[in-house]
């Protein structure tokens, strides 16, 4: 029931709004169905979450966007337009377990592959590149450690690493993986100013997020999903105990009894 | 001595530098994919392939090898899913019983093949002959510049110097690539570089320094050198392009003194005949991982778990 209305809310957010629109996305590991048959639509120039229960799909459907996991079947639109020559408005903060830090590189090694797309293969790093580079760290406050073994990084500056790179892409919507798991109190309000300045300059942040309780503070706009659609829309209208109900099903509370723990530890520390 | 020195050991030594090069780079990224396997399973896959490309051939080239050793790497994937599915066991026990049962039917089928005209036996295949590639011509250094004298260089230095020109020059070119690709293929993809490409030529560079190395020094030192110096010159830095120069260094070292401690070695210490060359190069290159791993300035920050 609650889908159905709130899909015929988001056809509301026709292409000048739209940023990400997702029609019909399956994805599937081997037999097991990852997400099934997905529409959704994140507007323009805000902050839209992706929630859902351990196993939703979250990162699968972030992941397929960008094309890192393949489809089976679905369509994709970059303000209005398929994705497939518009990858490059797109960046994307992978979750920062996913990589290896003990590779042999340093911060501003990995914030100018962010600018591999712009110099190309063989072209060089100049002074303007280290310039930008420097200035994405800056906002993300790690400025100090830009010649730091990336090794030697809390959990919180990896994040920030990430996400400096991302910036140096200077792409139009940023897609982030659970970019508050398991970092500090002063990177996760760090990162949330960064994200806000973003939006303020009318671009597009859609994140996985796993805390329901700051779901309110932080975004304007909701995906819940568990494999399907289950509800989209504006947080007033959506972030509602019901549909919260019928994502996380008997989990919620569960779930909800985790993430409220977290933010008391986050107030206390 | 000098002109006995580039007789006899001149080009083997330079066989077994470039032919440790050849591995050691693409050696470097598989392992920072913790893939350092695929290097060992490589060269273990290739032997079946290499010696019914020769038994169809009748002679040891480099191209019908590459493609023997093609086909025997398609034949190694295709086993380990079928006992994958049919056996129900973990990829892993899968791969083991794959790769050690081709080697071991490379080895039995290069046994019962006539290989009396060209020099290829069980033990060619372990430890190379490298000892044999020698240059009689040779007079001394100026024969470096005699056209005759080179003419007869045996053809194995051209062959390895072509493999390992060509990686250094793929290296070089796509070294941004590589570098994005082994740190964090999924973004890599999301900026528009074709990571399974990469990874996919990564290997393919592997199976040809595998069969090129192979025909000069014998699967010991490929194995050794796909993972003994990328590893030990891991120790030493903490940036990727000082890493592969290091382990270009190690795998120098380790010819040049593995080469010349199992020829005179044993005479220093009142023995008769010398070891193999192959066996103490590769001897040699745990040596000096070892040591790296003692002293090497960067062993601690490895594999540490940060919060």
């Amino acid at each position: 029931m609650s889908s159905m209305s709130d899909n015929t809310n988001t056809s509301k957010i026709t292409p000048p709004n739209s940023a990400l629109e997702i029609q019909g996305l399956t994805v599937s590991y081997g037999d097991k169905t990852a997400i099934f048959s997905v529409d959704a639509n994140f507007p323009k120039a805000s902050m839209s979450a992706i929630i859902g229960p351990n196993g939703a799909g979250k990162s699968t459907l972030l992941k397929s966007v960008i094309g890192v996991q393949p489809k089976l079947s679905g369509q994709i639109n970059i303000f209005g337009n398929p994705i497939k020559n518009n990858l490059k408005k797109i960046a994307y903060v992978p979750q920062r377990v996913s990589v290896d830090w003990d590779f042999p590189t340093n911060v501003m090694d990995v914030v100018q592959m962010g600018l591999y797309r712009q110099v190309g293969l063989l072209g060089r790093m100049r002074g303007k590149q280290t310039s930008i580079a420097m200035e994405c760290l800056d906002r993300v406050g790690m400025a100090d450690l830009w010649q730091q073994q990336i090794g030697q990084l809390s959990g919180g500056q990896q994040q920030r690493v990430f996400l400096a790179r991302a910036l140096a892409q200077d792409a139009e919507i940023y897609l982030l993986d659970e970019p508050f798991s398991g970092v500090d109190a002063a990177t996760e309000r760090a990162i949330i100013d960064v994200l806000k300045s973003l939006k303020s300059k009318n671009k597009s942040v859609i994140a996985v997020h796993h805390d329901l309780a700051t779901v309110r503070d932080y975004f304007d706009y909701v995906l819940m999903i568990n494999i399907k659609n289950i509800a989209e829309g504006l947080i007033n209208e959506t972030f509602t105990n019901e549909n919260l109900q019928s994502t996380y099903g008997g989990k919620l509370e569960l779930a909800h009894a985790e993430e409220l723990s977290v933010s008391i530890d986050r107030t206390t520390t | 001595m000098i002109t006995e020195f580039i007789q006899f050991s001149l080009t083997p030594i330079l066989i077994g530098i470039l032919a440790g090069i050849s591995c050691a780079i693409p050696g470097n990224f598989l392992i920072l994919k913790s893939q350092a396997l695929i290097g060992d399973a490589i060269s273990h896959v290739v032997l079946p392939g290499i010696v019914v490309a020769f038994i169809f051939t009748g002679v040891i080239s480099t191209i019908p090898m590459l493609l023997g050793a093609a086909g025997a790497a398609i034949v190694a994937v295709l086993l380990i899913e079928i006992i994958k599915r049919l056996g129900k066991i973990e990829p892993g026990a899968a791969m083991g019983v794959v790769f050690t049962g081709m080697f071991a039917f490379g080895v039995l089928i290069l046994e019962q093949t006539d290989t009396s005209k060209v020099h290829l036996d069980v033990e060619h295949a372990l430890m190379g002959n490298l000892e044999s590639l020698i240059w009689l011509k040779a007079e001394g250094w100026e024969s470096l510049f005699d056209r005759d004298a080179l003419s007869t260089l045996p053809d194995e230095l051209f062959r390895i110097t072509l493999v390992c020109g060509l990686i250094l020059f793929l290296t070089l070119i796509f070294w941004r690539w590589l570098k994005i690709v082994t740190f964090d293929e999924e973004y890599a993809k999301t900026i528009g570089i074709r990571s399974s490409l990469i990874s996919f030529s990564l290997v393919i560079i592997t199976a040809i320094a595998a069969v090129a190395a192979f025909e000069s020094v014998g699967s010991i030192i490929v194995i050794a050198m796909f993972i003994c110096p990328p590893a030990a010159a891991r120790l030493m830095t903490n940036k990727l392009s000082t890493q592969v120069i290091w382990s270009i260094f190690f795998a120098t070292l380790s010819a040049i003194f593995g080469y010349i401690i199992a020829g005179y070695g044993p005479h220093w210490f009142g023995g008769e005949n010398a070891v193999s060359a192959a066996g103490m190069i590769a001897v040699f290159s745990g040596i000096i991982l070892m040591l790296t791993c003692l002293y090497g300035p960067y062993r601690e920050s490895v594999g540490q778990k940060k919060v």
